[in-house]
């Protein structure tokens, strides 16, 4: 038998339910397989092994007293990401502002997880706030990419993509409001989603930049990732911007994409994602990949979008504005840490001096960016400009998917780069998500599916898949196609290539 | 378009309530500057004609009926506060106006 | 703190002319907050009324509470505004420990009403047009308890409390135009208009409108300029003016405060400042270091709310009368002196009187009923004149059975304090009672007769053209009746025996 953290979260349920394995066994075995490795890692902020446990046993006396399993994933474990609150657990965003609190509310997508009892092992490092794109901005230390543990994991949802390639969870949810579920997905080989935006409640999301974040499912397989999407997302009456209409099926989807057909499937390869810039192994592994969607049958479409290369400029505008005004509330009055209380000093110091001992430098900047970009003075300069170009883009994208179903793109420009050797360069950092932001801006479906390892230094590279808002079916069956393809020529999956920790 | 000095962001600090230290007021003038120069490029297209955008999904009208949802109990509220007396959050002395 | 010099009223408008600008917060009286669905009650135990929504707890998320909406719209044309087709809420953000996000969600350049104009009556009944530049939709916050020091007030406290249970109550911000014109009248029209808005509030049914309690609050702006002269002068904002008379002073005061500044030769300082209820006065509040800077942008939590022309002209069919019209109506159509109407209206009587008058009663005694005895009743009893246990039905029957001769005044006297006291309606109180006058001229003969001959000397008055001596008679019957006789009925007899 494969050992039990290898499967795919589809094969571990498929024995779960059948009974050929336990959840408790197999929630034992991704323990085990934690506390094994995650030293090197540093994937988990906090593990959860008694509620875990309790929700695999739940599912194990279900099956015996031969009740149909509550979802298609019940009793897989599975690695939440720190931004999202539970209930009676720990939720720190990787901030030392929030280190020790713990919510008195679930969020939405835990209780989803807690309905289809799918087994939540704990709760994974991000960059503070989810802000970067390494993970080194976690208060409590960076996550090491199991490919190479010099080097990062992706941000802000490391802790996430890392727990995937380190086979300590099946499963795992990630945020993306840059970028921060592809971008990780691209440097571990691993699988993200980024949901339509307002497909999957924010309700318990903490918060970044509110028009962009959108959470989502993070796995090893395009199958896996739809599994889980299926269950988080669907209308929630207590986010205002939720999509009030069906979940696209999107199962079913890459069902059908991997029965390896995508014929009468037009793609759409945006020209301003390669060139200048670009890592070449990163290239030459984007452009076999669009060889092989061809050899699926699909029409190969170069399409410009031109207002893309203000994606990122824009972004840092949005992004940062809306931050400054969501972590407003951290001010050590009713939750998170306080200092300098010390009987004289007023409420408004021991605001500015908790803040200022809470907050590290990512989040510092960004918040100080977005007090200036929204400014009386500057609004129209900045934010107002910002939120155009953000209908330029949205504008672009219509069009093009006026002549092609998906799009396509590298996911990220480079492979994964050194611990440190981007930290101290806000810029250089944030064009990790250069490619991966327009879908955010337009609310859009975006994946990242690994195509391969690049052959320059022989880590995983991403293929980035987009699509309309609502039509998240259709990046499902060309990813699940291309990845069946993929593997097929290789003889193996990219994570068997992997070096043992 | 933008040399953001040490007073501003010293100024930018106190309206974020953040008490930065003096290195950080070199540090972050100098790191604004790179970003709000390269950021500020979103204005060669932002033209009178465009419309801004503010929510990516166009949704209106997302209403709840005034119906009563249980909340938390006042311990439960009070669980996360770093101080809390009478049922009631305890803070420093307030100087500021209301607003 | 030295007082302020002021100038004499008079002088005051011999030299300038008074601008002022109202900004009214009014809390809505929905079931549930403006964005969470939290029980929206004035009081109760700290921090019960919250949910990590208006607490703003990490990952919380706004829902708008529709019928805070529908009250802002029925406001909004109420004021005669236009209904912005497509409006968002903002952020306002500025730091301040009794707001849980450190922003509120607000609106700013895209209010749900605009442009309109409430026209209130002055105590001559002059009718004046107030310009309503807005009425927008915001949250309002928790409150704080100032502890330690000597005046548990915000200064000198050595920290505070806070309880959030008032956080997220839906409010609707009214602000005016600037109101010029009003010369000496301008305290006045302040307190007029604000008298009006709490009427035109609680005929919407919108809110409590308790100003005792903050459900409604009044900020009064006002400035100076010389005579003549175009420009505005500097404002001052004088903050929570917290009842209809203080509105009046805290005018009247500032007008007074900023003429002795100006005519010295001096500036007035744009300022927010308290109004002291004490002695009138207002007071500089604590200089602000920073200039404001609230950094406004649309709440992306929350989605743009484009009411429809339909939703709308629904809303407009179930708005009550103006105020003001209303009164002019029921004055001209009752015949009402400007006291009566006065008294009418400071007494809350007016929509019982209406009630009493639609259930077949004539305007006089319906109005007498309940201006007075009634008034009187509810005085005695500690309650409001709507609560009394007396329906407009039962007071018009009461002035029906008088009418029909049935019932005495003092009779029906009782007969109302017995309805009142839950004995039942007129009818059963009568029944249970055995009340009843006496009307059959019989039995009130041998009563008139036993009184003649009891007082002879009354009897030769009267013969002696002394009709008025007959009331002694009167009386005497009356007594020996109970009360239950017809007091004109027996004065007819007495005078018929003595011819
Ligand atoms: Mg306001
Ligand atoms: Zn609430």
């Amino acid at each position: 038998m494969t050992d039990v953290i290898r499967m795919t979260a589809a094969e571990v349920a498929a024995k779960i339910h059948a009974g050929e394995l336990s959840a408790v066994e197999v929630t034992q075995a991704h323990l085990d397989r934690i506390a094994k490795v995650d030293d090197q890692i540093k994937a988990f902020l906090h593990v959860d092994a008694e509620g875990a446990l309790e929700t695999a046993r739940k599912v194990d006396a279900d099956i015996a007293a031969g009740k149909a399993p509550a979802s298609p994933l019940a009793g897989v474990p599975l690695a939440l990401k720190d931004v999202l609150t539970t209930e009676g657990v720990p939720t720190t965003c990787g901030s030392k502002t929030l280190e020790g609190w713990i919510p008195p509310y679930d969020s939405t997508v835990r209780r989803r997880l807690r309905e289809a009892d799918v087994v939540v092992l704990g709760k994974t490092n991000m960059d503070e706030f989810a802000m970067g794109s390494s993970t080194e901005n976690s208060a409590f230390g960076p996550t090491h990419n199991p490919w190479d543990t010099t080097r990062v994991p992706g941000g802000s949802g490391g802790g996430s993509s890392a727990s995937l390639a380190a086979f300590e969870a099946p499963l795992a949810i990630g945020t993306d409001t840059g970028g921060s579920i592809r971008q990780p997905a691209a440097v571990t080989g691993t699988v993200g989603v980024k949901p339509t935006y307002g497909s999957v409640s924010r309700y318990g999301l903490v918060a970044f930049s509110s028009s962009l974040d959108q959470a989502g499912p993070c796995a090893r397989t395009v199958l896996d990732a739809a599994l889980l999407h299926e269950i988080i997302a669907g209308h929630d009456p207590l986010d205002s911007t939720s999509i009030n209409q069906p979940v696209p099926p999107v199962v079913e989807a890459a069902k059908q994409g991997m029965s390896g057909d995508l014929s009468g499937v037009r793609v759409g390869v945006v020209t301003e994602f390669q060139g200048e810039g670009y890592q070449p192994g990163v290239l030459r592994s984007f452009e076999a990949a669009v060889q092989q969607l061809r050899d699926l049958g699909a029409e190969i479409v170069e399409v410009s979008c031109p207002n893309f290369r203000y994606a990122l400029p824009a972004y840092y505008l949005i992004n940062p504005s809306e931050c400054s005004s969501n972590l407003a509330r951290f001010d050590a009055m009713r939750y998170g840490l306080r200092v300098g209380d010390d009987g004289t000093r007023s409420a408004e110091e021991v605001m500015s001096l908790s803040r200022e001992a809470g907050f590290g430098a990512e989040v510092k900047r960004r918040i100080m960016i977005g007090t200036y970009a929204l400014s009386a003075g500057y609004y129209d300069a900045y934010y107002g400009s910002a939120q155009k170009v953000r209908t330029l883009i949205i504008r672009d994208f219509e069009a093009a998917y006026q002549q092609v179903d998906v799009l396509v793109s590298p996911t990220t420009p480079t492979t994964a780069f050194k611990i440190g050797e981007r930290i101290d360069d806000p810029m250089a950092m944030y064009v990790a998500d250069l490619c991966t932001i327009p879908a955010n801006l337009a609310g859009n479906a975006a994946l990242s599916v690994p195509s391969g390892l690049s052959d320059d230094d022989g880590l995983p590279v991403g293929l980035q898949v987009m699509a309309p808002a609502l039509a998240d079916d259709r990046m499902y069956r060309v990813a699940a196609a291309y990845e069946q393809a993929r593997d097929a020529a290789a003889g193996r999956t990219v994570l068997d290539q992997i070096p043992e920790l | 378009m933008s040399t953001i000095s040490r007073d501003e962001v010293a100024h930018l600090a106190k309206l974020a309530r953040l008490a930065v230290t003096e290195d950080e007021l070199d540090l972050f003038a100098g790191q604004l500057d790179v970003i709000l120069d390269a950021v500020a490029k979103v204005s060669e297209v932002a033209t009178d004609d465009v419309p801004p955008t503010s929510h990516a999904v166009p949704l209106t009208n997302v209403f709840r009926e005034d119906e009563v949802r249980p909340g938390l109990t006042q311990e439960q509220a009070l669980s996360g506060a770093p101080a809390a007396e009478e049922g009631r959050f305890r803070v420093p002395r307030i100087l500021g106006e209301e607003q | 703190m030295t007082a302020a010099t002021l100038l004499p009223y008079d002088e005051v408008l011999a030299r300038f002319d008074p601008v002022l600008g109202l900004e009214v917060h009014v809390e809505l009286n929905t079931k549930t907050k403006m964005f969470c669905g939290c029980v929206n009650e004035f009081g109760g135990e700290p921090n019960t009324h919250v949910c990590p929504t208006c607490l703003g707890l990490p990952g919380s998320l706004p829902v708008v509470n529709g019928k805070g909406v529908e009250s802002a719209i029925r406001i909004g044309l109420a004021l005669n505004c236009q209904i912005a087709e497509w409006c968002r809420f903002a952020r306002k953000n500025y730091f301040y420990p009794d707001m849980p996000k450190n922003f509120q969600t607000s609106q700013y350049d895209e209010p749900i009403a605009f442009d309109g104009y409430l026209d209130v009556m002055l105590d001559d009944g002059e009718v004046f047009r107030v310009g309503i530049e807005r009425a927008h939709m915001e949250e309002d916050t928790g409150k704080s308890l100032h502890v330690g020091g000597a005046t548990g007030r915000i200064h000198g406290a050595e920290h505070s409390l806070l309880d959030y249970n008032r956080a997220g109550v839906p409010l609707i911000e009214i602000v005016t135009k600037p109101i010029e014109g009003a010369g000496e009248r301008a305290p006045e029209v302040a307190r007029a208009y604000v008298t009006a808005l709490r009427e035109l509030m609680l005929a919407l049914g919108v809110s409590d409108v308790r100003m005792d309690q903050g459900s409604m609050r009044c900020d009064a702006n006002v400035s100076l300029r010389p005579k003549g002269q175009q420009e505005f002068g500097t404002r001052t904002e004088t903050k929570n003016v917290n009842s209809l008379r203080s509105v009046e002073r805290a005018v009247r005061y500032e007008m007074q405060r900023q003429a002795a500044v100006l005519a010295d030769g001096g500036t007035i300082v744009q300022e927010t400042r308290h109004f002291q209820e004490a002695d009138g006065s207002t007071s500089p509040g604590r200089p602000k270091e920073t200039s404001e800077d609230y950094r406004y942008f649309p709440e992306p939590d929350l989605v743009p709310i484009a009411p429809s022309r339909e939703w709308v002209e629904e809303l407009r069919k179930t708005l009550p009368e103006p105020p003001w019209k209303r009164r002019k109506r029921i004055q001209e159509e009752w015949q009402l002196t400007d006291e009566e109407l006065r008294d009418l209206f400071n007494t809350g009587a007016v929509d019982l009187v209406a009630a009493t008058v639609d259930a077949g009663a004539p305007v006089a005694e319906a109005r007498s009923w309940w201006v007075q005895f009634l008034t009187q009743q509810a005085n005695a009893r500690e309650v409001e004149l709507a609560e009394l246990a007396i329906t407009p039905k039962q007071v018009a029957r009461v002035i029906e059975l008088i009418a029909e001769g049935k019932l005495t005044n003092k009779l029906a006297r009782q007969v109302v304090e017995a309805v009142l006291d839950g004995e039942g309606g007129p009818d059963e109180v009568i029944e249970a009672r055995g009340l009843q006058v006496v009307s059959d001229d019989s039995a009130l003969l041998a009563a008139v007769d036993e009184a003649l001959a009891a007082q002879p000397d009354v009897v030769e008055k009267i013969r002696g053209g002394k009709v008025q001596a007959a009331g002694a008679i009167v009386g005497a019957v009356m007594k020996a009746t109970r009360g239950q006789a017809d007091a004109k009925r027996v004065r007819e007899l007495v005078l018929e025996r003595c011819k």
